[in-house]
């Protein structure tokens, strides 16, 4: 890949890594008082039917997750082994894309 | 003291090659180049190793001590001495050329490779430059600009180690004090030389290049800010 | 060529960023794993009900337990990243790596309190 296009991925990994830092605390909060709580299917669904702006942060942290792993994956596999073509890019832009598609799917299914 | 032995193991071959036992009388204030001169014209005059002005300037006589990157004519043996024991190795992620002398030409091909050399402006210079010395652009200049060349980052680096062809900590220190020279017209070749998986972009901020600088430099913190102009340039679509 | 001494290595900030590059890689293969299973998971209320008594596994809770320590020590190593990278800090790389470890073991522990 060009320095260009390298240039572009350290800066949507950072960019996705800013976006996760706040979506995580929040993440680990809603773990904390959950499991807290005590986990119920009914509980859950409670929260997350019908919750616009819980979805919208799901679809968000579920992107900007797929796409902070993907990069960084991708780096570790140039670092560490010879598969550095661009057949591992498009695995990396595979990976992304399912993970994300996964995540939306899970977070639909919470809210409908 | 005077009476106390070294145990010196040191690296006699090339790449291949074992580590020889030496004993060396222990002196106060002695070097690990003081040891190693010791056992050149006392013990072993085949030995190969390269220093030149023994104070710290040159940056020539690098090694591998008791597993770290030093220089060599300023480590006090007393200070890394284990047990009266040293072990001396050429630096790693150069090719050994004989015993303690490695191969420096990629460390300083890397050099040019990012663009280490001042490019003049290009209209001619009717006066002297004036750079204030409290600009931010001096200071972050001044703040790298007493590398020695000596490859104790470069040897230190596990992203060299990683991938040959990584530019490393003192090549790419070297390019930010040039970005930060008003007087420079070379930076968008610079910077294109820099980016990339080759260059800044590279770093996982081990920070042992800032560890082990012998003249407290801290390389992560220039590459550091290579990352910031490549990612501005990114933006603005300049890269 | 010499490899790096496994000696010249052992340094804070060459531990920070161990444990950032191993947890990063855990939580990125967790990732589809954890989509996947509570997308399976939420294919009704009494699936999702038994999966949840599924998790009350001991064995269940203390890798979740692990995984959350993984989550809070990338997200700690992370903000120290992007501090050094962004901001600049120098010298205060000690200390932060000390606030990091200590809260993402911090943010553990009150997990596994919390759940057995």
């Amino acid at each position: 890949m060009t320095a260009r296009g390298e240039a572009r991925l350290w800066l949507a990994q950072r960019a996705a890594g800013i976006l996760l830092a706040l979506a995580v605390a929040v993440h680990l909060a809603t773990i904390l008082y959950a499991v807290h709580r005590g986990l119920s299917a009914a509980a859950i669904l409670a929260r997350t039917r019908g919750n616009a702006a819980w979805l919208a942060f799901y679809l968000v942290f579920a992107a900007a997750a797929a796409l902070h792993g993907g990069i960084g994956l991708r780096t570790v596999i140039r670092e560490a082994t010879a598969w550095r073509d661009r057949s591992l890019d498009l695995a990396t832009a595979a990976f992304i894309v399912l993970a994300t598609l996964a995540g939306w799917r899970a977070a639909a299914a919470l809210f409908a | 003291m005077r009476d106390q032995l070294l145990r010196v193991s040191v690296w006699r071959g090339a790449d291949e090659g074992r580590l020889v036992a030496y004993e060396v009388p222990a002196r106060p204030s002695q070097t690990v180049l003081d040891v190693v001169t010791y056992i050149q014209r006392r013990l072993d005059p085949s030995l190969a190793y390269r220093f030149a002005c023994r104070v710290g300037m040159c940056g020539s006589c690098a090694m591998t001590v008791n597993g770290i990157a030093r220089w060599t004519c300023r480590t006090h043996v007393e200070r890394v001495a284990k047990n009266s024991a040293i072990e001396i190795r050429p630096l790693a992620n150069l090719q050994v050329i004989r015993d303690l002398v490695t191969d420096m030409t990629p460390f300083f091909e890397k050099w040019r490779r990012a663009e280490g050399r001042f490019v003049p402006a290009t209209t001619p210079a009717r006066d002297f430059a004036k750079v204030p010395p409290a600009s931010r652009e001096r200071r972050a200049a001044d703040a790298g600009i007493e590398c020695i060349g000596c490859g104790v980052c470069y040897a230190s680096c596990d992203v060299v180690a990683w991938d040959p062809d990584y530019l490393g900590p003192a090549a790419l220190n070297r390019a930010w004090t040039l970005v930060n020279d008003v007087r420079d017209g070379g930076n968008s070749d610079r910077l294109r030389a820099v980016a990339g998986d080759a260059g800044c972009h590279a770093c996982h901020s081990h920070q042992s290049c800032a560890l082990r600088c012998p003249k407290a430099l801290d390389p992560t913190a220039s590459i550091a800010g290579l990352k910031r102009v490549a990612a501005r340039a990114t933006l603005r679509g300049e890269l | 060529m010499n490899r790096i001494d496994w000696r010249a290595r052992n340094h804070p900030a060459w531990w920070a960023a161990l444990v950032h590059r191993v947890s990063g890689i855990l939580l990125a293969l967790f990732l589809p794993a954890h989509f996947w299973a509570l997308a399976r998971a939420i294919e009704g209320e009494a699936r999702l009900e038994s999966f949840l008594r599924w998790t009350e596994n001991p064995l269940v809770r203390l890798a979740e337990t692990v995984l959350v320590i993984l989550l809070a020590a990338h997200l700690a190593g992370g903000l120290r990243i992007l501090a050094l990278e962004f901001l600049a800090w120098r010298d205060r790389q000690k200390t932060a790596i000390a606030l990091s470890a200590g809260a993402s073991l911090a943010l553990g522990l009150c997990y596994l309190l919390n759940v057995f």
